[in-house]
């Protein structure tokens, strides 16, 4: 009995380890935009980072349960990370990027602690507590971050030694997409490792998680970490494409932002994240181009209408009629796993 | 000394009145409704208006402040909240957050960016000394009205029956229906007075907070903090967060100005990493 | 197969591209104009916009043959969307100027990107000093806050005050503000204090308490203009007006586009600025009524004014060059003089910032409504950070 379960665990992590047609679509169409879509470049670059932030947050929020407030400190301490290296010679990008998810993952560690007890409120207010502080701190250290006036005079070097930044910011979207599928394709394998599985049934019953003995706490504090790294990453990443630092990378409304998005493209599916922030930005652009005032209603009535229709209803839906096209949905989910595994990866 | 604790007092009570009405939908209702100060910036709004192009009395004004936001909420309530009670908390955050998009934008619309500002009557104007102590008056006046609040609160929740049905029906929404108690009736009164106390909030606070289109953003997170510290169970413990809080936020800047910016913050997480319920809520 | 396709269609983007590129650039020059048009800066977003709509719309939008469009883009007020921004403005529609720019991360963001692409950027509202060595293609037609604080001092010293607090937002441009006050007020041999309050702050009274403590001939404040009349309301109800504590500061806190509705707590806080809609001159009255009228009776401010000049000052760069950007453009803006709505102003060639006369006002009631009233000049003052640097 006892092997047969571990069996069917193992061949059901493993068949949900494989990439399905929809998933091979969806990275091909975003590298295709790097040749089609040229004038674009730009807010894609943005659309990478955002996605890979969202991504981070999914990682906590939808594998989990933790919910965050306040993850913009991870991505504003990785943008800050970032640009002061870069800033002080250290220019090479890659190792800029490392440093920064170091940093995050550091900061992340340290303060996951905090957000072990207490209700979904409790953390939401403490996550956030944990960015207004490191924000307050930021502007007070202006010796070093540049303050208010923000973080000037950061110049990049080519990545790899080869390729230098342009102005069309065709190789900032080209390393954006690139660092942000390879940090995909690490989650990827992690939400389906048992890892992966024991943060799973943490966030549906942390009693009985606890009581068929996984170490709940360490795995929390071991997932938060890593959520910090990339939410890290993430921001360098936006400090380095943009070369520019300013406090706003700590601000409220970049955690309340990068929450919309992911809750818009769906949580606890890796593709939510990246899926809400092409929706999101890209309806944002056009909204903001048509009216540049009041963009923020239509935004607001988007939301309002989303929820109403029953966004889950709608994201499940589109997911069910995408896996039945590409014939990869079938009925053969596997009673060991936890029920919620059909919108899992 | 005394004039400091007397303006942290004030000012904790000016958070009191902003945050009650939330304390209510989001402490008792369990419904996380981000859109609390787009009612507090209804509220003032009305209050600036009719002062402003009307000509109206300033206290004559707050009993509107009170019904306009409770009216729109009420219909809000009707129409669109009560479609969400059984939603997850991301849900509501989603619409509630959505509805604030648009109530600025709105705003911003029909009344311009521009802050908006209200001349209190002369009467609450200016300060008084009582037993040597410097005393603003119109800071007294908040702390009277926040007084009559708390108290009239907390008598109708606790010793009416509309109050005990009230916890009946957020405790068992199910059995509660079935003693025959009007669940949705229930709560549309209590939605309705949660969004006017914010109206009232927000007109009692323009003066003193300023009054623009950005309102529900600005002050959003100053609401949530006091629900959070206070704790969500009743409306005595939001109110004694809310003073700790003011207290605590004027002392500390006017003694240590340096670190002024980190005080609310830092008890904030102090407060929820001892006490995740917050700091006076009976463990549940 | 799949490859060939691909390829043609890069090329056949690329050439579409390049053709409209040139087809654009030969009749239509873009001006692109970012702003915080929506969050806690929307104000400033709002007066530059109807300025520079006014200006347009007074001035026809045909300059030396060319037609000059403009596209108004909202940054939110921050400083990666602006440079995001900036850039497609650049690489898409091919704008010839980009202007704008509310606060002063916001107009340090693209910076890079004007040297770069050689493109002038136009501050039309951020005011920190250093914003012009950022890059030599940036012009600035606002003021900077030394501009108008170090007039402040000078003014305070010869009136007698030898005690002065002062009070400011704790960020770049209210530190810069309490640093100049501080240099040429002591230079002076006066007495200053120190006190610095978080940007979130919405009550003051813990500073002015110590304000009151320290009971100062004048208190000197530098907020943000949204905050100015918060503290304002809160500076009388303490009854700090009452005992005897002058009101200084920078123009930001009697801000003319909210100073109307103020009310008699204004009244009497004398103030350095470069621009008061009551200004006497008949270049003023002609502006103040017509964005009045455009503007369903709002009253504008430094903000606008700066929107103005700037749009001026592209106009009649243009003008010089026959419509071309660039370098030619930045050299020709240089050394430009002109009478704008606020006095006469110049663009000094080293450093591209503005030269222009700053006004002592004094908030006073006049024809029912308030205003800054001016009643002594200091003429033709240039940025005394950058001019201390050049001595």
């Amino acid at each position: 009995m006892q092997s047969t379960t571990a069996e069917t665990v193992r061949t059901g992590l493993s068949r949900r380890g494989r990439w399905g047609l929809g998933e091979i679509a969806f990275w091909l169409v975003a590298a295709a935009t790097l040749f089609f879509l040229p004038e674009r470049h730009l807010i894609l670059n943005e659309i990478a980072i955002i996605g890979l932030f969202a991504l981070s947050l999914d990682l906590i929020l939808g594998y989990a349960g933790i919910v965050s407030l306040g993850h913009a400190a991870f991505f504003g301490l990785g943008a800050y990370v970032a640009g002061i290296l870069a800033k002080n010679g250290i220019t090479d990008p890659l190792a800029g990027l490392v440093v920064a998810a170091i940093a995050s993952a550091i900061l992340g560690f340290v303060t996951s602690f905090l957000v072990l007890r207490g209700s979904d409120l409790t953390k939401l207010m403490v996550t956030l507590g944990v960015a207004l502080v490191l924000g307050e701190l930021a502007n007070q250290m202006s010796w070093l971050t540049g303050g208010a006036d923000g973080l000037q005079g950061i110049s990049m070097g080519p990545i790899l030694g080869l390729f230098e930044f342009d102005i069309f910011g065709t190789v900032a979207y080209a390393y954006s997409l690139v660092v942000t599928f390879v940090l995909f394709v690490l989650a990827r394998r992690i939400v389906v490792s048992p890892f992966g599985l024991s943060l799973r049934s943490i966030r549906d019953n942390p009693l009985r998680a606890r009581a068929v003995g996984i170490p709940v706490n360490r795995r929390l504090v071991a997932v938060y970490t890593l959520a910090a790294a990339y939410a890290g990453v993430a921001g360098g990443l936006l400090a380095q494409t943009t070369q520019f630092v300013s406090l706003d990378v700590l601000a409220f409304h970049r955690s309340a932002d990068v929450m919309l998005v992911l809750v818009i493209g769906g949580v606890g599916y890796l593709y939510g994240g990246l899926i809400g922030a092409v929706v999101f930005k890209v309806l944002q652009d056009v909204l903001s181009a048509w009216t540049p005032q009041y963009w923020q209603f239509w935004i607001g009535l988007i939301l309002v209408l989303l929820v109403l229709a029953g966004r889950e209803r709608l994201t499940d839906k589109a997911r069910f009629a995408v896996k039945r096209f590409f014939g990869r949905f079938k009925a053969q989910r596997t009673d060991a796993m936890p029920t919620t595994s059909a919108r899992e990866i | 000394m005394l004039t400091i604790l007397f303006d942290g007092i004030a000012y904790g009570m000016l958070l009191f009145v902003l945050a009650c009405g939330l304390a209510v939908t989001l402490g008792l209702m369990n419904f996380v409704n981000l859109a609390h100060g787009a009612f507090a910036m209804a509220g003032g709004y009305v209050t600036a208006v009719l002062m402003n192009r009307f000509g109206v009395p300033f206290l004559l004004t707050l009993p509107l402040a009170f019904a306009v936001p409770a009216i729109i909420g009420l219909v809000l309530e009707r129409t669109l909240y009560k479609q969400l009670y059984a939603r997850s908390h991301l849900d509501q955050v989603l619409f509630s957050i959505g509805l604030v998009f648009m109530a600025v934008a709105a705003v911003d619309y029909t009344m311009g960016s521009q802050q908006q500002m209200i001349q209190i009557p002369t009467w609450l104007q200016g300060r008084v000394e009582i037993l040597g102590i410097q005393v603003g008056l119109y800071r007294s006046f908040i702390i009277a009205v926040c007084g009559v609040l708390v108290v009239a609160l907390q008598f109708v929740l606790t010793r009416t029956r509309f109050g005990s049905r009230l916890r009946a029906a957020v405790d068992d929404p199910r059995v509660a229906r079935g003693l025959g108690i009007n669940v949705s009736v229930i709560f549309a009164t209590t939605f309705a007075v949660g969004s006017g106390l914010a109206g009232l909030g927000g007109a009692l606070g323009a003066e003193i907070l300023g009054l623009d289109p950005t309102f529900p953003l600005k002050f959003m997170i100053y609401f949530l903090i006091v629900v959070t510290v206070g704790g969500t169970t009743s409306i005595t413990g939001p109110f004694l967060g809310s003073l700790l809080l003011g207290i605590a936020d004027v002392a500390g800047k006017y003694y240590v100005p340096s670190l002024g910016a980190f005080v609310i913050y830092t008890l904030m997480i102090v407060v929820l990493v001892l006490r995740p319920q917050g700091l006076f809520a009976r463990a549940r | 197969m799949l490859r060939r396709t691909l390829l043609s269609a890069v090329g056949a983007t690329a050439a579409m591209l390049a053709l409209s590129g040139v087809a654009m650039a030969q009749e239509t020059v873009k001006i692109g104009l970012i702003l915080p048009m929506t969050g806690p800066f929307a104000s400033t977003g709002r007066q530059i916009e109807a300025a520079a709509k006014l200006y347009m719309q007074q001035k026809g939008d045909t300059v030396a043959g060319k037609k000059i469009q403009l596209i108004v883009k909202d940054d939110t007020g921050t400083a990666d969307v602006t440079k995001r921004l900036a850039q497609e403005l650049i690489v898409n529609d091919k704008i010839a100027v980009m202007a704008g720019f509310g606060l002063t991360p916001l107009a340090l963001a693209p910076a890079p990107l004007a040297t770069q692409a050689k493109v002038p950027e136009v501050v039309m509202a951020a005011a920190t000093s250093t914003i012009t060595e950022a890059s030599p293609f940036i012009v600035r037609t606002s003021f900077t806050l030394p501009q108008a604080t170090v007039p402040m001092a000078d003014w305070a010293a010869q009136n007698g005050l030898k005690k002065v607090a002062t009070l400011v937002s704790d960020y770049g441009p209210g530190i810069d503000a309490e640093k100049a006050f501080t240099a040429a007020f002591t230079a002076k041999g006066g007495q200053v204090e120190n006190l610095r309050v978080p940007l979130a702050n919405p009550d003051f009274s813990p500073f002015l308490q110590k304000v009151a403590d320290a009971k100062p001939d004048a208190l000197f404040v530098f907020v943000p203009s949204g905050i100015g009349a918060q503290f304002m309301k809160q500076f009388v109800e303490r009854g700090l007006d009452k005992s005897g504590i002058k009101l200084i500061g920078p123009g930001d806190v009697t801000d003319d586009d909210l100073l109307n509705n103020m009310g008699d707590v204004a009244l009497g806080a004398i103030t350095t600025q470069h621009y008061s809609a009551d200004h006497d001159s008949a270049e003023n009255k002609a502006f103040v009524e017509a964005f009045k009228k455009a503007n369903n009776g709002m009253r504008p401010n430094f903000m606008a004014v700066g929107g103005y000049d700037g749009m001026h000052l592209i106009y009649e760069g243009l003008k010089k060059t026959n419509g071309e950007g660039g370098q030619a453009l930045v050299d020709a803006m240089k050394g430009m003089s002109w009478t704008s709505p606020r006095g006469p102003v110049s663009i000094d060639p080293q450093t591209r910032d503005i030269v222009q006369n700053i006004y002592v006002r004094k908030v006073e009631r006049k024809n029912g409504e308030l205003y800054n009233v001016e009643f002594a000049t200091i003429p033709n003052v240039k940025d005394p950070v950058k001019a201390a640097k050049s001595n």
